[in-house]
């Protein structure tokens, strides 16, 4: 068992690592592995500072491949463990992310993106969008929460612990290197004052119970002979993961309902959106905003609502249309006419945004 | 004589009884190495506190043969998977088992970091000097002049190196005062197993441990038995069996 440093509402003025090491600790993670990468070091310098008090466990590992795959033995030892990665970081980590998927393991990970391809910059991108959703040799079956600020890197932190261990898919914080590394106030609080209990952890290995006497030895395996029985196990997952999918996807919608321009963005992207919209509407323009929260599942119903409701659609990101591409795809059939606002690796502010949606009123793309 | 017929097999209580017949092909070096760890883990009586990790590759074919908790893991992952354990459970007897290419190739950075940290647990490296599950390519303990089907006319070592020396390399960057390393061979099981017992025995007492066990692949060998473990013994002579490391707890 950890201690918990936030026992009662706490203001504090943090940066978004910060935030998410104490989050963690809220959460009553116990272990984190990870190894250095810019965007992301901060969460383990919290976490390591805060050692003494926490009673927690840490291990800088000798790469990303084993903090992820070092992860996962600490959860097979009934432990909440965690890691955080960015940007090539999140590329090799991907191999113990696919066996977390396979094996049904509650992998926690924050992930602050930066630019890429390759090492590209080290501070801002959302171009890690399509890797955690559906990186490695599988189907993504992972859930993803796209934060935009750090209420949410504190809340949705604590949530992925507890969708993680209820579904056994592996689930993402993902944020990026703006939100580590600003600092804004934040509202700390112990998840038991807001009625959250932490979903109870359990031993994969060295469970309770003797083997041969209380138990059988476990036999833990990601390798199929065959591939109707790896068929039949993946139709399992997809059947667990749509159920999974009803309870867990969450998105926002801000002044979308009378909305004639409707922005689709998420994470931090979304929050620009916010301020161009206040902006817009003041010069008369109904602009809206639809922000998936759950990036993978997205939610489906109320996404096609809000986007048959439009007459315009612009979907913007710090990325070449990774989120477009899965929302594009699940909106299929619909005739709203869309325009996009994409910047590779940069930043998009509210100005970039009024702009855009003005273009889009005047010339109509 | 029928009774006789009828005997169980005489296997470890941490051998997984209801396994069948082993997995592994005929003349396999796996099976007389497990054995042989699973009568040290019983001599020892650590059975419901191991946890064994296998990688992909032959050893993959472990993953229901011991009788203990045990998890399959990804090619050169084992080690990292294992001590994520272990560091979570500090009452875990962690066993990394693994082939060559696996310990030496693509998981040669979780062998060299294991080792110099001293991570609580021991390190198995079956070398039977190539890749046997994908069809037997060169491997880095490939002897000189092996022919294997990515070195058809023999390994030239003046292009591809010498054969990696697993356990002098260990000795030589773990600690010398807790970690037991040794280099042992299917051809002496007794030995094998008491290799096997020195070594659990340090990680119980908080040490580290890495053995590396000469084994045998006639099939990619294409070798018959008196050619199998003629070259067996050439291995022992290249790769020398010994302990290089025993802590005197042990």
């Amino acid at each position: 068992m950890v201690n918990k440093l936030i026992k009662e509402d706490t203001k504090m003025f943090l940066t978004g690592n910060e935030v998410l090491a104490y989050a963690a600790n809220s959460a009553e993670a116990e272990f984190m592995y990870g190894y250095p990468i810019t965007p992301q070091n901060e969460i383990m310098h919290t976490w390591c500072k805060l050692l003494p008090k926490t009673g927690a466990g840490f291990l800088q590992t000798e790469d990303e491949i084993s903090a992820g795959f070092s992860t996962i033995g600490g959860i097979l030892a009934g432990k909440r463990a965690f890691t955080a990665t960015a940007g090539p970081g999140n590329v090799i980590m991907q191999d113990a992310q696919s066996m977390a998927e396979m094996m049904r393991i509650p992998f926690v990970c924050a992930v602050m993106q930066r630019g890429g391809p390759s090492t590209a910059t080290v501070i801002y991108a959302q171009q890690e969008t399509r890797l955690t959703c559906y990186g490695g040799n599988g189907e993504g079956f992972r859930i993803v929460y796209s934060t935009a600020g750090h209420q949410d890197l504190y809340d949705y932190m604590i949530k992925a612990f507890n969708t993680a261990w209820k579904y056994k898919f592996p689930t993402y914080v993902l944020a990026d290197g703006y939100q580590g590394k600003m600092r804004e106030p934040v509202m700390l609080y112990d998840p038991a004052s807001r009625g959250i209990t932490m979903v109870p952890t359990e031993k994969a290995l060295l469970a309770d119970g003797e083997i041969g006497v209380d138990r059988k030895s476990a036999h833990m395996r990601n390798t199929y002979n065959m591939e109707e029985e790896l068929m039949e196990v993946l139709d399992s997952y997809q059947v667990d993961y749509d159920k999974m999918a009803e309870d867990v996807a969450e998105w926002e919608e801000y002044k979308a309902d009378d909305a004639e321009i409707l922005v689709i963005a998420h994470g931090i992207v979304a929050r620009s959106a916010r301020t161009a919209i206040d902006e817009l509407r003041e010069k008369g323009i109904k602009a809206g905003l639809y922000r998936p929260i759950t990036i993978r599942p997205l939610a489906v119903k109320p996404l096609r609502e809000a986007v048959s409701r439009a007459k315009h659609l612009l979907f913007t990101e710090s990325a070449n249309g990774q989120l477009a591409q899965m929302v594009l795809e699940k909106i299929y059939g619909l005739t709203t006419p869309y325009s996009t606002l994409f910047k590779m690796g940069v930043g998009v502010t509210g100005d970039d945004i009024v702009q855009k949606v003005e273009n889009i009123v005047k010339e109509g793309v | 004589m029928a009774e006789l017929l009828n005997l169980p097999p005489n296997l470890p209580k941490s051998q997984n009884a209801e396994v069948g017949a082993s997995k592994f092909c005929p003349g396999c070096g796996h099976g007389i190495t497990l054995k042989s760890l699973g009568n040290a883990i019983d001599e020892l009586d650590i059975k419901q506190k191991t946890v064994f990790g296998c990688d992909i590759g032959c050893s993959l074919l472990s993953w229901n043969y011991m009788d203990l908790d045990t998890v399959q893991t990804h090619h050169g992952r084992t080690t990292p998977v294992i001590y994520g354990v272990t560091r979570a459970n500090p009452e875990a007897i962690g066993i990394a088992y693994m082939g060559d290419g696996g310990g030496l190739a693509i998981g040669a950075q979780h062998l060299v970091n294991a080792s110099v940290r001293g991570e609580r647990l021991l390190i198995i490296v079956v070398n039977n000097t190539n890749y046997g599950m994908t069809g037997g390519q060169m491997s880095p303990t490939t002897m000189p002049g092996q022919k294997t089907e990515t070195t058809p006319y023999g390994r030239d070592c003046s292009v591809t190196g010498e054969p990696a020396k697993a356990a002098e390399m260990v000795a030589a960057i773990a600690n010398k005062s807790k970690s037991y390393v040794a280099r042992s061979t299917v051809s002496n099981p007794m030995k094998l197993k008491q290799t096997f017992v020195k070594a659990l025995k340090n990680v119980e007492n908080g040490g580290f441990s890495f053995v590396e066990v000469l084994s045998i692949c006639p099939l990619n060998w294409r070798t018959n038995n008196v050619d199998t473990f003629a070259r067996l013994q050439q291995m022992e002579e290249y790769f020398e069996v010994k302990e290089f490391l025993a802590p005197e707890s042990v």
